[in-house]
């Protein structure tokens, strides 16, 4: 047999075309512009293995909606909705939930899952020593997390609708809302992580998301903090995150939507800046 | 009248570096290396553990950044045209890096996807290669499932997916049984008989002399000598090694009345070494001085020989 000689007619097919192609890239060391083959082998590994994982991600806000939605909701009644109307409780807290899915998805795709492959299944090496640079691999891995950050909110969405949470029809706007905050907590994840060495420090990013989600309006409106409290809050990412999604699902716009939007259209810029710049040290030290 | 124009150059050099250096803060762990490697040429480098072997492969990969010297790759800079430079090379690292979420097959299509390839050409491609490393019959295997020797074979097929110019290969046997390294020798021996330029790095001399046309022996980021083995040889050892046990007390002793027997004498604990041409007469002069050792060897001189002289009998950690 002959590795030289195609059998089959077709031409050797790799160095030429890409040679030409790529010489005229600014990003010359760190893209190939082939961020496809990073997602297709996630997607891949993913339908082969991770079942279980990726329905219990859907499964969890359902979950607490109902626990805190039909539950904790009977004992409090309406409360006041964005735009000032009353609407019940679970509907209150339902674009919540979505939001800190959107967030804990992306989160965990992008910091436990690239830990993994960074530290014990040396999976970058390898991509690395194809053609593929590391923004191609970042970029794959990011939207992989979207990818599943879409399926999510899909999903949660269509259960809000069987539940009649659904009063508008610019409620579905919450889709690829939800895709942005993933976004932008997929860009920061990675570059976070691949500063971490060990499992003690990824017990950390638990340590910060878990207030992030309980006290980031999710649950009751800002009002109930004191003011240096409301400021800290509102720094946050997920602040911004379950606002948007409020908003949006009841089709109150204010200009402070616009904020919400650029607050993550900011953090995926830093957040891309940072992964590929960490990735390129690690990797082309 | 008009003479034919002499080729100027039969074969290409693919890979250049001029003084290349890799410091990791003040530790220089490449120290100003120079060497060619003409295409279709098999070339090893040897050295001891934490000589700057892999740094250099790593370098050539466009993986690691040097920090002074030049390197050419196929005429390309990797530092800059990484992505570019990398689509001609094959790299086997030290450490099996595949991927165990998905199949065998799946694991050389998936790969050669990196490089942008068709799956019209790598469906193909995949049972070619899998035929070549004898895997077919595993193309649905998980990767756990595999043998050390396996796994090794596939990560050299893998490897080949985008059929590289130059293949890169760390420490290709180590940690495998005798049988498994002679079948990678052979499918390694086959590639170069098909044209491919292979860069290796072994700490086994056996399979340096086996594969390597010409090979560079490196200690602490320097070279210390360049050839072909036999030229190695010739050029650092004599062309026999007689062997002499005494037992462990007395070979010190012993040494001093060895003297002018052969042209170099090495004691170590547990025997004496004499280089010479002819073994045979060495020993002959030996027990004509009257001396009678418990074991005597005579055997051909080895690459090891000329590794260990050059590098040293010490343990450097």
């Amino acid at each position: 047999m002959s590795l030289r000689h195609d059998q089959a007619g077709q031409p050797p097919p790799p160095a030429g075309g890409i040679r030409l192609s790529l010489s005229r890239r600014p990003l010359g060391s760190l893209y190939s512009g082939n961020v496809r083959a990073v997602v297709g082998r996630g997607l891949k590994a993913t339908w082969g293995s991770n079942w279980a994982v990726m329905a219990s991600g859907f499964v969890e806000p359902v979950l607490y909606l109902i626990a805190m939605g039909i539950g904790l909701g009977s004992l409090v009644g309406t409360v006041e909705g964005p735009g000032g109307t009353e609407i019940s409780y679970i509907a209150y807290i339902a674009p919540a939930l979505l939001a800190v899915s959107a967030m804990n998805g992306a989160v965990y795709d992008s910091t436990w899952n690239v830990f993994f492959k960074l530290n014990f299944a040396k999976l970058y090496q390898g991509m690395l020593n194809t053609s593929l640079g590391p923004l191609d691999v970042a970029l794959g891995e990011i939207t992989l997390a979207l990818l599943r950050g879409a399926l999510y909110a899909t999903g949660f969405t269509a259960v809000m609708g069987l539940m009649g949470l659904l009063t508008t029809p610019w409620a579905l706007l919450m889709i690829p809302a939800s895709v942005l905050i993933a976004f932008g907590f997929a860009s920061f994840g990675m570059g976070i992580t691949s500063f971490m060495k060990t499992f003690q420090q990824m017990d950390w990013i638990n340590f910060i998301m878990l207030p992030m989600f309980l006290f980031s309006a999710t649950f009751y409106p800002l009002s109930v903090y004191p003011e240096p409290i409301q400021w800290l809050v509102q720094a946050m990412p997920l602040w911004h995150g379950v606002e948007l999604l409020r908003q949006i699902s009841a089709g109150a716009f204010t200009a402070a939507t616009g904020i919400h939007v650029l607050y993550y259209v900011v953090m995926i810029g830093l957040g891309l800046v940072l992964t590929t710049g960490r990735l390129r040290s690690l990797f082309l030290k | 009248m008009s003479h034919a124009t002499v080729p100027k150059q039969l074969t290409k050099t693919v890979i250049s570096a001029r003084k290349l250096v890799k410091k990791y803060g003040d530790f220089a762990a490449v120290d100003g290396i120079s060497f060619d490697v003409p295409a279709g040429e098999s070339f090893g480098l040897l050295g001891p553990n934490g000589a700057g072997k892999s740094t250099t492969m790593r370098m050539i990969g466009g993986v690691s950044q040097r920090t002074s010297g030049e390197l050419s790759i196929m005429g390309l800079d990797p530092e800059r045209n990484g992505p570019e430079v990398r689509a001609h090379l094959g790299v086997v690292p030290q450490q099996d890096n595949l991927d165990d979420e998905i199949r065998v097959r799946d694991n050389l299509i998936v790969y050669g996807r990196y490089f942008g390839l068709p799956y019209s050409y790598l469906r193909h491609k995949a049972d070619e290669l899998l035929e070549f490393a004898q895997l077919t019959d595993k193309a649905k295997a998980r990767v756990d499932s595999l043998s050390g020797g396996m796994k090794r074979r596939l990560t050299i097929a893998r490897s080949l997916i985008n059929e590289p110019k130059i293949l890169l290969l760390d420490e290709p046997t180590t940690g495998l049984d005798p049988q498994a390294r002679h079948i990678l020798w052979d499918r390694l021996f086959r590639l170069k008989e098909q044209g491919v330029t292979l860069v290796l790095t072994t700490h086994y001399m056996d399979e340096a002399e086996q594969l390597c046309d010409r090979l560079i022996v490196v200690d602490k980021g320097r070279i210390m000598a360049e050839g072909s083995p036999a030229s190695l040889i010739q050029e650092y050892s004599t062309r026999e090694v007689l062997e002499l046990r005494f037992g462990s007390q007395r070979n010190s002793t012993v040494a001093g009345q060895l003297e002018g027997i052969g042209e170099r004498l090495e004691t170590l604990p547990d025997r004496v070494l004499i280089y010479a041409n002819d073994g045979e007469a060495a020993l002959e002069q030996v027990r004509h001085r009257g001396l009678h050792p418990v074991t005597s060897l005579v055997r051909r001189s080895s690459l090891e020989d000329v590794f260990l002289r050059l590098t040293g009998r010490s343990l450097v950690d």
